[in-house]
């Protein structure tokens, strides 16, 4: 029995090495890297356009074209994150509007257990204005430590592409001038 | 004895957490925060299925949350009906499934059909848990008593008297055209049921 416990655990060694992202117990916190996770590449010509990026198949969020990014971490099936949809629209406007953000900030939101499909009704229903990536299989939900949603996190963009978080906290943003205020003071941009 | 059972254990163990297989998070909106009673992984369907694709809807009335009583037949010749069984209010899946359809009510209307939700449980409990989804524009049924009849009926009354997490399509002759009697731990994918709607009008 001892001998097949052995063999079991070397053999499960040997498939979570392949096995990436691995699943974390908790958000990463602010000052702590982000996960390199491969996030896959948006189809829409004006989502790569806006997130800088170029080319087929994932990127890492150290690619995208900005000193920070906020991800929101939602679900299609989440009431609260329905109602903080607008707010999130408002904080993407606001980013939009600021000279201090404009261009420095991008927003990406992680559809949590959503289908492409899904994803895009949520899209649609809100009229969001930035890329959301649907993570049907919660890959990059567990990566990010299974948080419950809405959950917003903010990093910053470093020289060599690695991306580090500011920001990380579960819940409505409460006001998106406010937040946007935040993330700019964080990030250091003023 | 003892031996045994750590012998048995520990791999079982070590496989769910290597393969980062969580305990209950499914991307579980922080609507509810701690209200969510944690049930663990399932047996994915128990219980037998009474009716087919192709056999009439079995009729029934069932008391609403809006204080009406709702009889399907009285869809009959108007609407296509979906009808949404789930297993238990304030359990993981289930309170993020409904929330879903909420927000998707021009797409039902698109294809003439009603939605009614329907658990096995009592108005105060439905009452208490459908307040913390928003405003629900379908009906909310309780199939609390005689306890899961409905269910039952149809044949998706699980042994522990919860309902399995069964779609039915019903269409405007009151004909079933579509069942999924879906693994209880995970969420229908939604682009399944809209392809099913779509094919009603064929």
């Amino acid at each position: 029995m001892k001998r097949f416990v052995f063999l079991l655990m070397i053999l499960l060694l040997v498939l979570s090495a392949f096995s990436a992202p691995s699943a974390a117990d908790r958000p990463p916190r602010p000052g702590e890297l982000f996960p390199d996770l491969d996030l896959p590449m948006p189809k829409n010509a004006a989502e790569k356009t806006y997130l800088g990026l170029t080319g087929e198949g994932s990127f890492s969020l150290g690619q995208v074209k900005a000193q920070v990014v906020i991800l929101e971490i939602f679900s299609m099936y989440c009431p609260y994150c329905q109602k903080e949809a607008p707010q999130v629209n408002e904080l993407f406007r606001a980013i939009e509007t600021n000279p201090d953000s404009k261009g420095k900030i991008k927003v990406l939101g992680i559809g949590a257990g959503n289908s492409p499909f899904e994803v895009g009704m949520f899209k649609k229903t809100y009229a969001i204005p930035f890329p959301l990536i649907a993570d049907e299989d919660l890959i990059f939900h567990h990566a990010l430590g299974g948080v419950r949603t809405p959950y917003f996190l903010a990093v910053v963009i470093e020289k060599d592409k690695t991306a580090r978080v500011i920001f990380s906290e579960l819940g409505s943003m409460s006001g998106a001038k406010s937040f946007l205020k935040k993330i700019i003071e964080l990030a250091g941009l003023k | 004895m003892a031996g045994m059972k750590t012998g048995v254990l520990l791999p079982a163990v070590m496989v769910s957490v290597l393969l980062g297989i969580p305990s209950g998070a499914l991307g579980l909106s922080e609507a509810y925060r701690g209200d969510i009673f944690p049930v663990g992984i399932l047996k994915p369907r128990d219980s037998q299925l009474k009716v087919r694709v192709g056999d009439p809807a079995p009729d029934f009335t069932l008391p609403a949350l809006s204080g009406e009583k709702i009889t399907l037949s009285r869809y009959k010749g108007g609407k296509n009906v979906v009808l949404s069984f789930i297993p238990a209010a304030w359990t993981p899946v289930c309170s993020d499934q409904w929330p879903g359809y909420n927000i998707i009510k021009e797409l039902f209307e698109k294809h003439q059909a009603v939605l009614l939700g329907i658990t096995v449980d009592n108005l105060p409990t439905l009452f208490a848990w459908t307040n913390q989804m928003g405003t629900l524009w379908f009906p909310v049924l309780s199939d609390f008593w005689p306890h899961g009849q409905v269910a039952d009926r149809y044949g998706v009354l699980r042994s522990d008297g919860t309902a399995e997490r069964t779609l039915v399509v019903i269409d405007k002759k009151g004909i079933i055209r579509y069942i999924d009697v879906h693994d209880i731990n995970k969420r229908p994918r939604l682009e399944t049921l809209v392809q099913e709607l779509e094919k009603l009008e064929r």
